[in-house]
This record gives structure tokens, C-alpha cells and sequence, in this order.
């Protein structure tokens, strides 16, 4: 979007007018995230920057909050708690959600619209609703206050962005692939491991982690569903946040803040890699 | 002869001369076949996540749903009186049949330790029915015929009408009650329904609140996300997906990080109210207040949600050929016409994606609005929430005001699907 040489003055303004507009607006997007992490390293327990802070006099900033979090029983469990539950829910919502995209993708499915709809329901339903439904549910069963509980919920809350992001991957998938290999005699499990999945994965890898991502920070459900043992640190978190804020909060943040861009950066990655395999890489 | 393959290939006929297969099927019947077993072999892989929601998640919502409105306590813990009392006109004292029918009720409730929870029930609605009936109950063995007069000698109370009406009322298995009082509205002793007082309506306040402050904030969502995306999908490939990790960074945060991120920041002492003081724009004394308040709840939800309205338009955006702007200028228009006319007819799939997709999000959150939210940024999620915990819990009443909720998100969830489709929904 150049400035074409024939604009004039007043577009001439508008033009660099917007493009201050959008960066003030880039900045309202990353500043949040990005101003916390300094502050998890203040020496003192505020949550706005110290003269010596701004002086970068290295007194005014400490690891203290970092090995407050990690020294502390409770709260390495709760993220031992977090990392467990979201692992195997991870697993089982993308078996599942994968299975269904494939499914959903054949050009033959019956009521495809409608299935998908029910498939991705669970992103829609607020989380209250399906908190405070299967708080009951699995209160009958005595299975609240269960991990079985808690895996269940984020399976359930982690399969639509499996099948979303699978979905996607096979919609520019050429099915004359797999005509192809059945024609060179392949069977369809065949088919399956060596035409299908290797194209798929980057797919499947996406929406692995963002199943993970979505149980790895669900707080409402775990609220509920969570006895004691269960509590996981984004509930830790949570209530922590209720009562008073402490740094340590902000040291977790950040933590938490390097994890995004670590999937993120690996999200890219998986971009790249399956449009250079389709050949529609810019270069 | 075009049936005739390149190499020689002769296909079978039958008598009428329609194309079969070898062992002499039709070929239609058989290609129909072998489409039903596609179609099979499709549903079947889509069956095990189906059956799973199924029982983790569409049974749960129902079963909430049904307990919303079933109101079993009277009618099966009294199930003498329910009968009897059936075709009592509520005008004047109930007739000795419906005081036998209680003293049978009293006495197998004594025993199985149920008569309580129906005089639970009642009692939450004319408080001290519970001991009227609890007191009585005690002394049903003792009691003889008849059983009217006996009552009001135990106890005055039970020649009130009101009492009476109430029990006929609450046989009934399916009661509106608990929706009734989600949306401010209560029974009066006659059972006719009416608004409740003033200083009790929180419910519809809030329901109107939510819905309020999830357009503003759609909109607040609409006006910074479609520059910003515009200017992604015009930029130069690597530029915009440079830029665009300052959209996906958010993105992948977590919700948490983002909303103490944001309570750091609002807070009286905090950095922007720093900033505005060294800046010179108020003094010391006059920080503002931007959190526990509305404006901390729309501050931060918009944040949370802008990434929703600018990947959907995003992705629509880029699809459109900057040629026709040129086209447009060369045919006369100035710049603003020309994106007024034929630019933002073009993105309007992209713009009613993002705003539903924001809205319904917004609608249903509870986390955000807890925490910044203080006494007037909440949501109608965090009265469900309330009303689910604590010593004062009203489960019914919660499922009530979840399924009134439940029913906006899916009547704009079915429009999203309607006007959008959710087979285009793309994260990334």
C-alpha cells in the first residue's frame, strides 16, 4: 500500500495519519505484555517502575519474585498439576479431533454443517455454562474433585481447536493424492501413514498446541471441578489475583509469557513448513 | 464408440443395455453402494468425538437444563397430599381428605427422613413452613380423625390459605419459578405472576448490563481492529507477518497473564496513572480510578477479544485485489469513496465474522469481568458463578440464569453459522 505519486496533500497527511493510528494501536496490543516482564524483576513489591528501576541501577532489580515462585511447595505442584492435566488432554483431543477432521473433510460426509457446528459448540458455550453443567454432572458420578474430571472438561474444551485447525490443513489438500497411492497399490492404512499424516502434521501439531494452550489456562472449569489436590497454578493465579497481587504472580506471568512465544515461534515454523510442501512459499 | 476404452475394454450391459458391473449389478445401483459406504466410512470417524461430547458435554447441558425447571421435592415427598389436593378450588380451607392425605405423608416422611426436604422446599417460599410442618409432623402417629380439626389445634397456621395454595402449586414437576425469579419476576400468594420489588431486581439490570457492554466492546474491538487489519493485509507479505506476531503474541498469552497485565498497569499507583502524572495531564492527587469499574472491564476485554475481530478480517481482506481501489480511483473516485464503496461492501463477511465471533465471546466471559471488574463491570456469568458457590448457593436459580444465557449464545452462534459458517473459522 505505497503512497501512489499522484495523491495529494490531504491524502499525503491521511496516509501517515493511519499509519500512527495503527502503530498506537500495536502498542496498546504488546505494550500489557511486554511491561510485565521488567516488573517481575523489581526489587520491591510494587507493580510500577522505581526511580532506580528507570536508572537501571541494578539494585532496583532482584530475582527475589522468581525464586519466591520456585522455592514454594504449593505452587510448583499446582503447575506440576497444570502441565499433567494439559498433557493428557492434549492427547486425547487430538486423536479425537483429529479423526473427526478427517472425517468432516471427506467429500462425502452427511450434514457436515451441522455436525461441525456441534463439534465446535464447546468454544462457544461460555465456560461458566459448561463449568457449572458438568460441576453437577460429575458431582452425580462423585467424580468431581477428580483429575478424570478436570481431563475430561479440557478434552472437551480442546477438541474444536483441533478440529478447526486440521480442518483447515486438509481444506487445500489435493484428494487425487490420495487416489494416487491406492491406483500405485497402496492399501488405505498405507495411504493413511505415508500420504495423508505427512502433510497433515504440521495440522495436527497446531492444533495439538493449541489444545494444550486452552487446558494449560482454563481457569472457570478447574475452579469448579478442583478439589484440593487438583488446583492447578492458573487457579492458583486466579484467586491470588482476587485477594492481593503479589510478584510472585507477575514472575509466573512471565514464565508464562516466554511459554506463548516459544508455541508461537513454533507455530510459524509449522506455517512455513506446510506451505513450502504445497509450494505456495513467498520465497 | 465412446464406451469402448483405449484399450479394448468392453463394458458389461444387461438386457436393456445399461452399463453393469461384472457380476452383473447395475452400475448405478452399485455406484450409489459404494457412495453409502463413503458416506459410512466419513461418519464413522467423526462418531468417536460425537460420542464423546455426547456424554461429557450434551448430557451435562441438558441435565442442567432439566433441573432449571423440575421441581420434584413436593410432589414426591408428599405424594398423598399432591393427589388429594388436586381438585381443591383454593378458595377456602382444604377439605378433611387433604389433611388425611398429610397425616399419611407426615408419617412415611417421619420414617424415611423425607418430610424435611418438602418442607424445605416450601419453606423457601413462606419462611417458617419448615417448622410449622416439621412440628406437626412429630405428632402425626398421635393424631385422630378428624384430621382437620386436629391440625388447627396442633397449630393456628395451618388455616392459612396461603400455605395451602402454595403446597398445590408446588406439585406440580416442571415449575417456571426459577425463571421467573432470573428475570425479576416472582408468584404472589394467588399464584399470579408479578414484577418483584424494585430494591430485589438485579437479574434483568444485569442481563441488560452484559449485553450493553458486550457491544461496546465489540465495538471498540470493530474500530482498532479494522485499520490494523487493513493495514496487514495491504503491507508487503513480510512486513505484515512481521507485525502480525504483535497481533498472535496476545493471541497465545494467557487470558490471566493479560488481565493482571492490565491490573498492573490501571491501577492508582500503577504505570499509566504514573505516566499521566509525569506527564503533567493530572496531579498526584487526581489519579483516576480505571479498574474494578467498567472502564477496567472494557479496557482489558477488548484487548483480550481484538484479536478475534482482526484475524477474520484479516483473512478476508487479503483476498481482495487492490486492483479494484485502482479501478475505482481511475473511474473518478476519490480515496475515500472508492474505500467506502467498494472496499467495505467487500470485507463485510470478515466484519460479521469478527463482530459475532467477539460478541458471543464476549457475552459468556467471567474471568476478566471477576477480577477488574469490582461491583459495576460485572457480567451475568459472575452472578451464575455466585449463585453456584458459597453457603447461599441457588442451584436452580444458577441453571436458570445459565440457560437464559445459553440461549443468546446459541441464537448468535446459529446466526454465525448462518451468515458466516463455522467451516471458515481459521486461527493463525
Amino acid at each position: 500500500m505505497a503512497l501512489p505519486s499522484y495523491a495529494g496533500p490531504f491524502e499525503r497527511t491521511w496516509y501517515y495519519s493511519y499509519r500512527v493510528i495503527c502503530a498506537a494501536i500495536f502498542i496498546f496490543l504488546i505494550v500489557p505484555i511486554i511491561v510485565i516482564v521488567p516488573l517481575s524483576f523489581n526489587a520491591q513489591p510494587y507493580f510500577t517502575f522505581t526511580k532506580e528501576m528507570l536508572s537501571f541501577d541494578p539494585d532496583g532489580y532482584s530475582l527475589r519474585w522468581y525464586e519466591e515462585l520456585l522455592s514454594s511447595r504449593e505452587w510448583m505442584r499446582a503447575i506440576g498439576n497444570s502441565f499433567f492435566i494439559a498433557i493428557s488432554a492434549t492427547i486425547i483431543s487430538t486423536t479425537l479431533g483429529t479423526l473427526a477432521a478427517l472425517g468432516l473433510s471427506r467429500p462425502n460426509m452427511p450434514a457436515k454443517g451441522f455436525i461441525t457446528a456441534v463439534l465446535i459448540s464447546p468454544m462457544i458455550v461460555p465456560l461458566i455454562i459448561t463449568a457449572a453443567a458438568l460441576f453437577s454432572f460429575y458431582a452425580r458420578l462423585d467424580l468431581a474433585n477428580s483429575y478424570f474430571s478436570i481431563i475430561m472438561a479440557h478434552v472437551v474444551l480442546g477438541t474444536p481447536f483441533v478440529v478447526i485447525t486440521v480442518t483447515a490443513s486438509l481444506s487445500g489438500f489435493d484428494q487425487q493424492l490420495i487416489r494416487a497411492a491406492q491406483s500405485l497399490g497402496a492399501n488405505q492404512v498405507t495411504t493413511f501413514f505415508k500420504v495423508i499424516l505427512p502433510l497433515l502434521l504440521p495440522g495436527v501439531v497446531a492444533g495439538a498446541l493449541f489444545a494444550f494452550i486452552t487446558s494449560l489456562d482454563e481457569v472457570v472449569v478447574v475452579l469448579f471441578l478442583a478439589g484440593p489436590e487438583q488446583v492447578t497454578m492458573t487457579v492458583r493465579m486466579f484467586s491470588g489475583l482476587r485477594e492481593e497481587i503479589s510478584p510472585t504472580i507477575l514472575a509466573l506471568a512471565t514464565i508464562l509469557v516466554a511459554i506463548s512465544i516459544l508455541l508461537l515461534s513454533s507455530m510459524e515454523l509449522l506455517r512455513r513448513r506446510s506451505e513450502r510442501q504445497r509450494g505456495m512459499s513467498p520465497g | 464408440m465412446a464406451d469402448i476404452a483405449a484399450d479394448g475394454y468392453v463394458p458389461e450391459r444387461d438386457e436393456s443395455g445399461a452399463l453393469t458391473t461384472v457380476d452383473g449389478t447395475p452400475l448405478k445401483i452399485s455406484l450409489r453402494k459404494s457412495q453409502r459406504r463413503a458416506k459410512r466410512r466419513a461418519f464413522y470417524l467423526v462418531v468417536p468425538l460425537l460420542a464423546f461430547l455426547f456424554v461429557t458435554f450434551t448430557i451435562p447441558i441438558v441435565g442442567m437444563i432439566v433441573r432449571s425447571v423440575y421441581n420434584p421435592e413436593v410432589a414426591n415427598y408428599l405424594p398423598e397430599t399432591s393427589a388429594a389436593i388436586a381438585d381443591w378450588d383454593g378458595e377456602e380451607l382444604p377439605p378433611e381428605k387433604v389433611f388425611a392425605a398429610m397425616v399419611a405423608d407426615m408419617e412415611v416422611g417421619l420414617e424415611n427422613r423425607t418430610i424435611g426436604r418438602a418442607a424445605g422446599r416450601i419453606n423457601r417460599e413462606i419462611p417458617g413452613a419448615r417448622s410449622l410442618v416439621m412440628g406437626t409432623a412429630r405428632h402425626a402417629d398421635e393424631m385422630q380423625p378428624p384430621y382437620r380439626e386436629a391440625f388447627l389445634a396442633e397449630d393456628e397456621d395451618w388455616s392459612e390459605l396461603e400455605f395451602w395454595r402454595l403446597v398445590k402449586r408446588e406439585t406440580r414437576l416442571i415449575t417456571p419459578a426459577y425463571y421467573l425469579l432470573a428475570l425479576d419476576f416472582e408468584y404472589t400468594p394467588r399464584g399470579e405472576i408479578v414484577e418483584r420489588p424494585e430494591i430485589y431486581q438485579v437479574y434483568r439490570l444485569l442481563f441488560i448490563r452484559t449485553a450493553w457492554m458486550s457491544i461496546v466492546i465489540t465495538g471498540a474491538c470493530l474500530l482498532l481492529g479494522y485499520p490494523v487489519a487493513h493495514l496487514l493485509a495491504t503491507l508487503p507479505l513480510r512486513t505484515s507477518n512481521l507485525l502480525m506476531i504483535l497481533v498472535l503474541l496476545p493471541f497465545w498469552t494467557s487470558l490471566l497473564v493479560r488481565t493482571s497485565a492490565w491490573m498492573v498497569l490501571l491501577q492508582q499507583e500503577g504505570v499509566v496513572n504514573d505516566l499521566l502524572v509525569w506527564a503533567g495531564i493530572i496531579n498526584d492527587n487526581g489519579r483516576i480510578r480505571m479498574i474494578y469499574n467498567q472502564l477496567g472491564t472494557i479496557i482489558a476485554m477488548t484487548h483480550i477479544l481484538l484479536p478475534f475481530m482482526i484475524l477474520p478480517l484479516y483473512s478476508v481482506m487479503k483476498t481482495i485485489p487492490p486492483s479494484y481501489m485502482r479501478a475505482a480511483r481511475s473511474l473518478g473516485a476519490n480515496q475515500f469513496t472508492a474505500f467506502v464503496k467498494v472496499y467495505m461492501p467487500l470485507t463485510i463477511p470478515g466484519l460479521a465474522a469478527g463482530v459475532l465471533l467477539v460478541f458471543i465471546l464476549a457475552i459468556g466471559y467471567y474471568i476478566t469481568p471477576a477480577l477488574v471488574g469490582g461491583e459495576s463491570g460485572i457480567f451475568i456469568s459472575n452472578l451464575i458463578a455466585s449463585n453456584m458457590q458459597g453457603t447461599s448457593a441457588q442451584l436452580k436459580l444458577a441453571s436458570a440464569l445459565a440457560t437464559i444465557l445459553l440461549v443468546l449464545v446459541l441464537f448468535f452462534y446459529w446466526l454465525f453459522n448462518k451468515l458466516v459458517g463455522v467451516d471458515r473459522l481459521k486461527f493463525g
